[in-house]
């Protein structure tokens, strides 16, 4: 599909892609002002402006916030938050996709009595606006004596999580032959091993794509963090809000925009390294969920 | 007594997301909704006193505000995203050289966090050192540029960074929609004369229409949980000139001590995202039956 009459005129085509690049500029220039910004001292921040490159590039935002910077009460930078992150995305991404495709694999190919009522009654959980839930869990945790715990954040995250990874490894199982179902059973095998010997082989992709979801929407996840943890057990985006926010000694921009960059970057990279199954994620997740 | 196991395996396997799923999300809604009923403040507790929550709610003009900039920031974010979402992919779909690279740009933003954003975005609109001050260097002396402390402007600079941070996704739908677009249908309309501005507008835009459903669908729902960016872009600010409804609730319920304005306020939010998705699964659901 593509506008023949106007690749024809190459005035149109001119403007086509002037059109494209301008944009592109607009949506490249706040990671630019930020990285631009974490560079300078803050005299040039105050004397110079956002786009100005930096005179005399420093590595001193950076390193402030990443080991000295006040977050509240405590100066000792974003690191150890980023360490908590850490200690909350891997677990709660690997148990939400192992979860998930077990699920999805029950909902697509041994399917029983409700199971489809199962799964349009989980699927109703990826609209819920989390705020009818956040009071109630609170009091689960606390009961549980997971409050203000990475282990509790973690717990939220996979309850949350697993109805979109059931979401993913469901509509991608549903096109997988039953035959191949019926053939394994045939030859005598069971849940598991068909699990493992015909679905599992084929799921790389899936599970490449749930898995960077996952690990996208846990690292930037706030509403939970902010709910669920206490000092200690922040997590990063948490830690960057209350970074920015308070300003002993003066405010020091340069700080938070390298802060805001450390707390962007495990996301970006995987990103840029695998956006092929970021947008596959995003339309899968989008678009069905 | 093996093969009974191995008979009840698949709903021994999705036993627990059911028992998670009927607890913390049904349970849960059930329990907010009763609270919401209640006279709780500090802490849960069960003297039940019909719509007072709802009605304190309503009264509390804070509330208002929030609604108010909830419609504005709703419609102004969706408005905004679909027309420069579609554009660009319109535009993106002419055979354009580089069009990995561009769409990686236009995307990236996705996957960044809202607390990022509005970080970068305070920086940006910062009054005094962001981009009044780039005006002003540049000869433009009395540029003025001050919305993020503006009680009455505030909420657009979240219109700014969300459509800052979603038009790019907005924009790969729609670039997926075009590309599922019958080539022989095109080259009809070309053969029977038709502009390129016709074509789009009679031909193409109709055929786009699931697409713009379910776009609109995804950013209301984004909209309505807004909660983090409006946290790091204005704190809710000035005042609570920008707050909405999910910082209200926040607010309400883990600050102020008054859970049941909270459970209350969190309903209502339920109850206006169950009124702009069952349409759209009703709407669904005929269109695979027919």
């Amino acid at each position: 599909m593509n506008l023949k009459m106007l690749s024809g005129i190459s005035l149109g085509r001119v403007a086509i892609y002037l059109i494209l690049i301008v944009f592109a500029l607009l949506y490249l220039a706040p990671l630019y002002v930020m990285l631009t910004t974490s560079l300078k001292d803050i005299e040039e921040i105050r004397s110079g402006n956002l786009l100005a490159l930096p005179n005399d590039p420093t590595f001193y935002a950076w390193i402030k916030a990443w080991s000295s910077a006040c977050t509240g009460s405590e100066c000792n930078g974003l690191a150890p938050f980023f360490w908590n992150s850490v200690k909350i995305v891997v677990p709660a991404v690997l148990i939400s996709t192992v979860v998930g495709a077990f699920n999805g694999y029950v909902l697509a190919k041994w399917k029983f009595k409700g199971s489809e009522l199962l799964f349009g009654a989980l699927l109703f959980g990826c609209f819920i606006p989390f705020q009818v839930i956040l009071l109630p869990m609170a009091i689960l945790l606390a009961k549980l004596g997971l409050a203000n715990t990475v282990s509790g954040l973690v717990l939220v995250h996979v309850i949350y999580g697993v109805a979109f990874t059931t979401l993913f490894f469901r509509n991608y199982y549903v096109g997988i032959p039953t035959e191949l179902v019926r053939a394994a059973q045939l030859d005598g095998a069971g849940f598991l091993n068909i699990f493992r010997h015909v679905f599992l082989p084929l799921s790389t992709p899936i599970f490449v794509v749930t898995i960077i979801w996952q690990f996208t929407q846990i690292w930037n996840d706030f509403l939970f963090g902010v709910v669920y943890s206490g000092p200690g057990t922040q997590p990063i985006t948490v830690a960057l809000n209350n970074l920015v926010n308070t300003s002993i000694g003066g405010k020091e921009y340069n700080v938070d925009m390298a802060a805001a960059i450390i707390a962007a970057l495990p996301t970006l990279f995987v990103y840029v390294v695998a956006g092929k199954y970021f947008v596959r994620g995003l339309t899968a997740g989008a678009v069905k969920g | 007594m093996l093969n009974l196991l191995e008979k009840h395996l698949p709903k021994i396997v999705i036993a627990p997301t059911t028992v998670a799923m009927i607890v913390c999300m049904y349970g849960f809604i059930l329990w907010t909704g009763l609270l919401s009923f209640t006279k709780s403040r500090m802490m849960p507790q069960w003297d039940f006193v019909g719509f007072e929550q709802y009605v304190r709610l309503f009264d509390n003009p804070r509330w208002h505000i929030a609604l108010d900039n909830l419609f504005i920031f709703i419609f102004l974010f969706i408005a905004i995203s679909l027309v420069l979402g579609l554009l660009l992919a319109i535009f993106l779909d002419q055979r354009i050289r580089n069009e990995g690279a561009i769409r990686t740009i236009y995307l990236y933003p996705m996957a960044i966090s809202f607390i990022v954003t509005g970080t970068a975005w305070k920086w940006i609109l910062n009054p005094g050192l962001g981009i009044e001050k780039l005006l002003r260097d540049m000869g433009f002396v009395d540029f003025e540029f001050r919305w993020l402390v503006d009680p009455d402007m505030a909420i657009y600079t979240i219109v700014i960074a969300a459509v800052w941070q979603s038009s790019g996704f907005v924009m790969a739908m729609f670039l997926a929609g075009l590309r599922g677009v019958d080539d022989n249908l095109t080259k009809a309309a070309k053969i029977d004369g038709a502009s390129a501005i016709r074509l789009y507008w009679h031909i193409i835009l109709p055929i786009m229409r699931p697409v713009f459903f379910s776009a609109i669908v995804i950013l209301t729902h984004i909209a309505i949980k807004s909660f983090d960016l409006v946290q790091a872009l204005t704190g809710g600010g000035p005042g609570y000139a920008s707050d909405l409804p999910a910082n209200f609730m926040y607010t309400f319920a883990f600050n102020r001590a008054q859970m049941g304005v909270g459970a209350a306020s969190a309903m209502i939010m339920l109850f206006g995202v169950l009124a702009v998705l069952i349409p759209y699964l009703y709407s669904e659901l005929r269109e695979k039956k027919s």
